[in-house]
């Protein structure tokens, strides 16, 4: 494993990200080569649909995250309504009832941080549409582990609360609109590339 | 040395010492959550970091109480996951009741919201006088609530919905005398169950019991963990005995997967396998 090569991505969204998501994920090619795993806020007490619904077009596996499923690329992880979803140092999956953060469970902030934690400068954070704060404090643990953070241009967002918080805090590496950032993970992934190379 | 690789240190340490000092093990508990509760500890008693809190749980006189607090979240509520509920009485409560007395153990019983939901279940199907509810665990500031059985007003609107979501027979505010802003359990219902202390990492079996009711406790457990808590769950129940886990935790991957054969897949209900 080199150094500055990207591992894995998370993707963090909440008012209109489910079509954000296939946006984003739909171009992604069958053999992409990196994990992504995904918090999207939803209501909870009712049994997402989500991962169904993101399957459609998608070519990587849409999987609903499972307490220690191992985080394996060409999957796409999608957290369960109610749980937080976090990534343990063994590259596995986790489930917490923890309280809720920014109001909301699952929280961006909980996967993004424990991401930040086990892949470092080897993971791709994204923020994409959403109605709330949830996300910022992630990408600043993101940002200070060496990590890459791309968040959604709020012109192109539904709700541009979300991206609007990150950006002000200063912790966007780019801003872009979807279809950039989907071609953006495609050019970092298979290539390797440094986060330096990206510009 | 990354700062994640000192924290990752740091909290080792830290567990080892709460393990070492005060008995209490969390070397087993899925590490990215408590983590989490372990700087969330720090920042609330003023410690720059998680090293600094291991001279205080080593030496300082009730710092044990404060910090096992922090690493014990009781979040619940009542009748999480309606569905669940609705399976229990539909598919479980009717097997329950051919025994002339009824036990059921719920560890991780947090503040009690849900073992006052089984016995409402219990009243409901007329099952109550022959009913007893063991609940227990780690957390007494927790126990000590639910054995109160004081919960905020405000919270009922939310329970009622899971309620009629469980197919409830009347309204859940029957089962509170509410004043002000504190509803407090019927007392019918709170003499069924009983609280008690019990650490699943360390004590032995509870009791004999019909059933064992524990719902997001496991996913805190490393596998390790998972087994242990699986081996007592499995000692404590009678044969045919029935065990209720939460939405998201399964047997699938552990060493009981075949010792327990499905009721309700959906809703996370076993039961015991006859010969084992
Ligand atoms: C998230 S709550 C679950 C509450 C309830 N069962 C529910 O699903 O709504 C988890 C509970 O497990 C308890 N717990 C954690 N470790 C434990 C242990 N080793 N033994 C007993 N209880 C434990 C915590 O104190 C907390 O109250």
């Amino acid at each position: 494993m080199t150094a500055g090569s990207f591992q894995a991505a998370v993707v963090g969204c909440s008012a209109g990200g489910l079509e954000a998501l296939h946006r984003l994920l739909d171009p992604l090619p069958a053999d992409f080569p990196l994990p992504l795993v995904v918090v999207a806020h939803l209501s909870a007490n009712s049994d997402s649909l989500l991962p169904q619904l993101l399957q459609g077009k998608c070519r990587l596996k849409v999987l609903e995250a499972e307490d220690k499923m191992p985080v394996v690329a060409g999957s796409v992880y999608v957290g369960p309504p109610g749980y937080h979803l976090l990534v343990e140092a063994d590259h596995t999956l986790s489930l917490s009832v923890d309280e809720k953060v920014c109001h909301v469970r699952p929280a961006i902030d909980v996967l993004f941080r424990s991401a930040a934690d086990v892949w470092g400068d080897g993971l791709v954070a994204i923020l994409l549409t959403g109605a709330n704060r949830d996300g910022t404090a992630g990408l600043r643990a993101v940002k200070q582990r060496g990590g890459l953070c791309l968040v959604q241009d709020p012109a192109t967002a539904v709700a541009e609360t979300m991206p609007r918080s990150a950006i002000a805090a200063g912790l966007a590496d780019q801003v872009l609109p979807l279809d950039e950032i989907s071609r953006s993970l495609q050019r970092i992934a298979p290539s390797r590339a440094k986060k330096g190379k990206l510009e | 040395m990354t700062d994640a690789e000192l924290q990752d240190i740091e909290t080792r340490l830290f567990f080892e010492a709460m393990a070492v000092r005060h008995g209490y093990d969390f070397r087993h508990y899925a590490r990215a959550s408590m983590k989490r509760r372990v700087q969330a500890l720090a920042q609330s008693v003023g410690c720059p970091d998680i090293g600094s809190l291991i001279p205080r749980v080593l030496r300082e006189e009730g710092f044990l109480g404060q910090a096992l607090a922090h690493l014990s979240v009781p979040v619940t509520e009542m009748f999480r996951d309606p569905a669940v509920f609705l399976a229990l009485r539909r598919e479980v409560l009717p097997i329950l009741d051919s025994y002339p007395r009824i036990s059921v153990w719920q560890p991780g019983c947090a503040t009690g919201e849900e073992p006052y939901s089984l016995a409402v279940l219990f009243e409901e199907e007329g099952m109550l006088p022959k009913a007893q509810i063991y609940a227990t665990d780690i957390n007494d500031m927790a126990l000590a609530k639910a054995e109160e059985a004081i919960y905020p007003a405000r919270n009922l609107a939310a329970y009622a919905r899971n309620y009629a979501q469980a197919g409830g027979k009347t309204t859940l505010a029957d089962y509170f005398t509410t004043a002000y802003d504190f509803s407090k359990i019927s007392e019918p219902l709170r003499q069924k169950v009983v609280f008690a202390h019990h650490n699943l990492v360390a004590d032995g079996v509870f009791c004999e019991v019909h059933m064992v009711l524990c719902r997001n406790v496991l996913i805190y457990f490393d596998r390790t963990l998972q087994n242990r808590v699986l081996a007592l769950f499995h000692d404590s129940l009678v044969r045919g005995g029935f065990l209720c886990l939460g939405k998201k935790e399964t047997l699938e991957g552990t060493d009981y997967a075949d010792r327990f054969r499905p009721v309700d897949r959906d809703c996370r209900i076993w039961r015991k396998a006859e010969a084992s």
